[in-house]
């Protein structure tokens, strides 16, 4: 019961840090916005399997650039208050918690974004619209833990990258195939594809559990 | 069961036996089991870094798999023909680097347990030596590929990512990629217990992902390797008795290598330390 108290503290921490310093939120905004006008520049209407490679592509982008920010932001002081007051596990749940409900907007807007200027193939909606807040789930749980892991080495945003990219291939070859299923009037989805990407978000969310402690310790 | 062509005489009907009983059930769980626990128990005690009977034993093995796999009788195969010998040396890298990769693991997650820096160093070593061994595998597959796949008389596909889509060689590239994003992550700390823990953490979580991506990576993708989905060719459960009883040596041998290379550079390493510290 006081974990859960914990982390819900924990959680509006982060999200009265946001909307009272809303220059993170809005420069993520920022980046969306540009990245998928500068595409609608270089392509105008791709047929949909351009569509769907871009869009998870740049969904990987969106949830490095707004997650990186989650652990970086966060002084040492700071840091170091919360490891007196609560314990490593309720911190990164309330830090996966909150980044995934940050990943959730920015995947809704950022599907708006592509739907309005680049086209729209979506043939079965709300499943796809499902499959992009499970999308934008999953790769926020691995990228929230690699951002506690570059946190502590020299901060630096673009190691996060180069480590996340081939732990997030799998999980985006399930996306595209499911997504390639949400276009197609023909092909249906197979839930067992969903439960394994259920799956898969729940051995991170355990790993993360298991091996933040260790990042913990200053 | 005849190895080459000749009959053997009747005095050595014994190592017939032998070979009989290491193709059997018992005989081949044994040798699977083997290779992680002599891996683990080896280099756990480092007094076992000193010995050499397992380094005899790396060289018989490699030995009897070099001389042994070009001679023995292989299934007439269609598209494969005299090309499967390499199953020997192909599948033996990759064998080899799954092997280090774990034993990476494992002292990644003792260092975690005992923050003793030793791990540490263990750690590092295996992963570089399981990198230099993908590589090698992809040169072998490169090899075997250009004798079947990609004949360059007989060019079966028509450009080079219709052969890179390739489910093996994308879980093979995923893994090659984590590990050298574990080299550059542990690059780029400076503080060394920071880099040991750190280096651990990323380590166990890229690893505990790396199994589910093997295994679901060949489920979404179409597969061009023999006995895949697509390819009529020879199936890895249809490899024959005599393949049998030279693959597992092979594999066995070449893990051996593998640690054999890697005990020699923590050595170094440890030597290194040590001066270090005086």
């Amino acid at each position: 019961m006081r974990t859960i108290r914990h982390i819900a503290t924990l959680f509006k921490k982060d999200l009265l840090l946001e909307v009272r310093q809303q220059y993170s939120f809005y420069g993520i905004l920022l980046y969306i916005a540009s990245t998928v006008f500068v595409l609608f520049l270089a392509v105008e209407e791709p047929e949909s399997k351009v569509w769907n490679g871009l869009f998870w592509v740049i969904q990987l982008f969106i949830c490095i650039n707004a997650v990186a920010k989650s652990f970086l932001q966060e002084s040492r002081g700071r840091m170091l208050y919360f490891y007196s007051i609560a314990s490593p596990a309720s911190f990164v749940l309330a830090k996966l918690l909150f980044n995934s409900l940050l990943m959730l907007i920015m995947s809704l807007l950022s599907l708006a974004l592509f739907a309005l200027f680049l086209g729209n193939p979506m043939v079965k909606a709300g499943a796809f619209i499902g499959l992009v807040l499970l999308g934008g789930w999953s790769l926020s749980l691995i990228f929230t833990f690699l951002a506690a892991i570059a946190a502590r080495a020299q901060q630096n945003a673009a190691i996060m990258a180069v480590l996340g990219f081939p732990i997030i291939v799998p999980q985006l070859l399930l996306l595209m195939k499911i997504s390639n299923a949400a276009f197609n009037p023909v092909l249906v989805i197979h839930s067992a594809d969903l439960l394994l990407l259920a799956a898969l978000d729940i051995l991170v969310i355990m790993l993360a559990v298991i091996l933040f402690p260790f990042l913990w310790k200053e | 069961m005849i190895l080459c062509e000749s009959t053997l005489p009747e005095e050595h009907w014994h190592i017939f036996k032998l070979a009989h009983w290491l193709i059997s059930y018992k005989g081949i769980l044994c040798l699977i089991a083997a290779p992680p626990y002599f891996c683990k128990s080896m280099v756990t005690n480092k007094n076992y870094m000193y010995k050499s009977w397992w380094k005899i034993l790396t060289i018989v093995l490699l030995l009897f798999t070099l001389i042994a796999g070009l001679f023995i009788k292989i299934p007439d195969l269609p598209a494969l023909e005299e090309t499967s010998r390499n199953l020997f040396f192909h599948v033996g890298m990759w064998m080899s680097m799954m092997t280090l990769f774990t034993i990476s693991v494992v002292h990644s997650i003792k260092y975690l347990r005992t923050f003793d820096l030793k791990y540490d160093i263990y750690a590092r070593q295996y992963a570089t030596s399981g990198i230099l061994f993908g590589i090698l595998g992809y040169a072998t597959g490169a090899i075997w590929m250009s004798y079947t796949w990609a004949d360059p008389n007989n060019p079966l596909f028509q450009s080079f990512s219709a052969l890179a889509r390739e489910p093996k060689l994308i879980g093979a590239a995923i893994a090659l990629l984590i590990y050298f994003a574990y080299l550059v992550l542990r690059d780029s700390i400076t503080d060394m217990d920071k880099r040991a823990r750190i280096g651990a953490v990323y380590n166990i979580f890229a690893y505990a992902m790396l199994f589910p991506a093997i295994w679901i990576v060949p489920r979404l993708l179409p597969s061009l390797h023999p006995g895949q989905a697509g390819n009529p060719a020879m199936n890895f459960k249809d490899v024959s008795p005599e393949m049998r009883l030279v693959e597992w040596p092979a594999f066995i041998g070449w893990s051996l290598l593998g640690v054999w290379i890697t005990t020699l550079k923590i050595r170094i390493s440890l030597l290194k330390e040590k001066k270090l510290a005086e």
